[in-house]
């Protein structure tokens, strides 16, 4: 087969406590060298938090995998700095079309309004995507990736977690304050601690090939139900970097897995499709079942699972890391903030309350898909066959195509760090919402995005609109920089002049009208960009209430 | 004249198909057929309207 890539190979490098015999203690040790581990050390190691990374192997994702990210997941690598190679190697997206044989009965467009600065989707091979994480992380100077390093064995105890660590060295212990395993779907992390993972099994496989073509498809999510080169079944294509195809078949339970992925088999399958005089070369070939299943909660102890170690959900939808990455987003400064003594470690436990509730929503979005696509009973399949149809006559029955809802973030609506409204609000912007973005000019006029101001720490935004900013915001608002816990403030305002240092210039209006904003209006936003309180009019004792609150305190 | 609505009007159109496909778990094929019989004259009952019923009796066998 063809290869677009060569695989990098990461040094094994012996750890001096191996070397040296002595069992050390980590503040942090981070299972599984995947796109949410990585984002996870990166963030850790960005916050000073010394991490160790342990992978079991030396080198990134094998095939392209994962492939499809979406904006939530690309804002977290924002704030990390990562996200301009990823979009700039990667093919942005935002159209989805889906035909029923050779007819198009819907499209959906995932960004249908300007000002954000980050696109909608993106499709890359996750080996690009983890090199990128891996350079980052690295570059830190904190992050301690340790590759060839499997985990035989981990022991929680009252205050840490023993691991037994396996190399080409031999086998030595070392201790952790915390564990954050992400080690994916078959966790072994979860099965030494003996975690029930449940959920369901679908009957059904796919083939994913990765092929390389010059083809002219457009940029845009194309699905098929029962199309004429592929009858009865569904397939899916998504153009990725490097002129690669991602191209999923439908299989159906009964076919043979190893059968299925023969370049004899795979071969005349894409022909069918792309026709006898494409010319394209196959690059990797995969057959897979799916599982929506999840642990129960997320949290044991010291040891914080997320990712696909957390829940595994079925590829439609692209909620697999798309989901895994806000897990790293939202655990690393609730951790950070334990870690240095200004909240208290059942501020962890809205970690697993926070996305257990956003795997759940995951996971139904994903089972209805995949019931969808892959219908468990006659009825079930003459129901979905009618859907499609009435689709293209019938506006109605485009709504209930379902072919993926794709990854939109998780508003947590119930957490306790949230403060409910006091005042009256429109919009999308609730207490739990992921912040939305909007251009904004900064006191040196430099034309940017609302969301390069917030996160990493708690943000404060007082809406000043066209007035000044009353003396007693600006020392209230001094007086919270100067507490304990991380925070910053901004004023966004129209006044394009003396708008003072950290100001924000609502350039065209965008933020008043995606935040419902009026003179004096308060948005807090936690460090992983979620709005925890809103004000209508400046209170200080609302605000630090409001802030502790969303501390665990 | 009444027209048969065909624009969507479900709030939550994964919500009613998910239900509608629960509403068969577990029964024959014989049974899912009056399943579907009773809740078509139940809807019909309740629309009411003979031109609305008349439409969509015509759309529905059309290209089946």
């Amino acid at each position: 087969m063809l290869s677009t890539y060569s695989y990098p190979t990461f040094p094994y490098v012996p750890a001096p406590e191996q070397r040296t015999g002595t069992v050390r203690r980590h503040p942090v040790v981070v299972v599984g060298a995947g796109p949410v581990g990585l984002t996870a050390a990166l963030d850790l190691a960005q916050k000073g938090v010394p991490v160790v990374v342990l992978d079991e192997d030396d080198t990134v994702s094998i095939g392209s995998r994962a492939v499809c990210y979406a904006k939530r997941a690309l804002e977290v690598w924002d704030r990390l700095g990562v996200a301009r190679p990823m979009i700039d190697k990667g093919v942005v997206w935002k159209i989805g079309k889906v035909f029923h044989g050779d007819r198009e009965v819907y499209r959906f467009d995932l960004l249908p309004e300007p000002d954000h600065k980050i696109p909608a989707f993106i499709n890359l091979q996750q080996y690009y995507l983890e090199e990128y994480l891996i350079a980052a992380a690295t570059g830190t100077g904190a992050a301690d990736i340790r590759w060839k390093s499997r985990v035989l064995s981990v022991k929680p105890q009252d205050d840490h977690v023993v691991l037994q660590v396996e190399t080409p060295d031999g086998v030595y212990a070392m201790e952790a304050d915390w564990v954050i395993a992400c080690d994916g779907a078959r966790s072994s992390i979860r099965k030494m601690l003996g975690l029930e993972f449940i959920g369901e099994v679908f009957q059904d496989r796919f083939l994913i090939a990765d092929v390389v073509m010059k083809a002219d498809f457009p940029a845009e999510r194309w699905f098929w139900f029962d199309p004429p080169f592929h009858p009865r079944q569904s397939t899916l294509l998504h153009m990725q970097a490097d002129n690669v195809w991602r191209i999923d078949f439908q299989l159906g339970w009964n076919a043979d897995p190893e059968e299925e992925k023969k370049p004899e088999k795979v071969i005349p399958r894409l022909k069918a499709m792309l026709g006898e005089t494409t010319e394209f070369e196959l690059e990797w070939v995969s057959v897979y079942t799916f599982q929506c299943r999840r642990l129960e909660r997320f949290r044991h102890g010291r040891v914080l699972f997320a990712g696909d170690s957390a829940h595994q959900v079925s590829p439609f939808g692209a909620r697999g890391a798309n989901s895994g990455v806000p897990d790293a987003d939202n655990l690393v400064w609730k951790l950070k903030l334990v870690l240095d003594g200004l909240a208290p470690d059942s501020l962890l436990d809205t970690y697993s309350d926070e996305r257990v509730a956003a795997a759940k929503e995951n996971l139904l979005n994903s089972t209805r898909s995949t019931d969808f696509i892959t219908p468990k009973s006659a009825m079930s399949r003459t129901f979905r066959d009618a859907v499609l149809g009435l689709a293209a006559d019938h506006p109605f029955a485009r709504a209930l195509v379902n072919s993926g809802r794709l990854s939109t973030p998780t508003t947590y609506t119930d957490s306790p760090l949230n403060t409910p409204d006091t005042g009256s609000f429109a919009g999308a912007m609730v207490p739990g919402a992921p912040a939305t973005d909007a251009p904004v000019e900064d006191a040196a006029h430099d034309a940017g995005w609302l969301m390069d101001h917030l996160g990493g720490r708690f943000v404060a935004l007082y809406y000043a609109g066209p007035d000044p900013v009353p003396a007693a915001v600006a020392d209230s608002m001094t007086a919270l920089v100067a507490g304990p816990l991380p925070f910053a403030w901004h004023v966004v305002t129209d006044r394009r002049r003396d708008a003072g240092a950290n100001a924000l210039v609502d350039v065209n209006g965008r933020f008043a009208e995606r935040y419902d904003a009026t003179p004096g209006t308060v948005y807090l936003v936690r460090p992983d960009q979620h709005i925890a309180a809103r004000l209508r009019a400046f209170d200080v004792a609302a605000l630090t209430a409001a802030l502790n609150r969303a501390a665990g305190l | 004249m009444s027209r048969l609505v065909i624009d969507n009007r479900l709030s939550r159109p994964d919500d009613f198909y998910e239900a509608l496909i629960d509403t068969h778990r577990d029964l024959t094929p014989e049974q899912s057929a009056m399943v579907n019989a009773r809740l078509v004259l139940l809807l019909a009952n309740h629309i009411g309207d003979m031109e609305v019923l008349a439409e969509a009796m015509r759309r529905a066998r059309e290209g089946v």
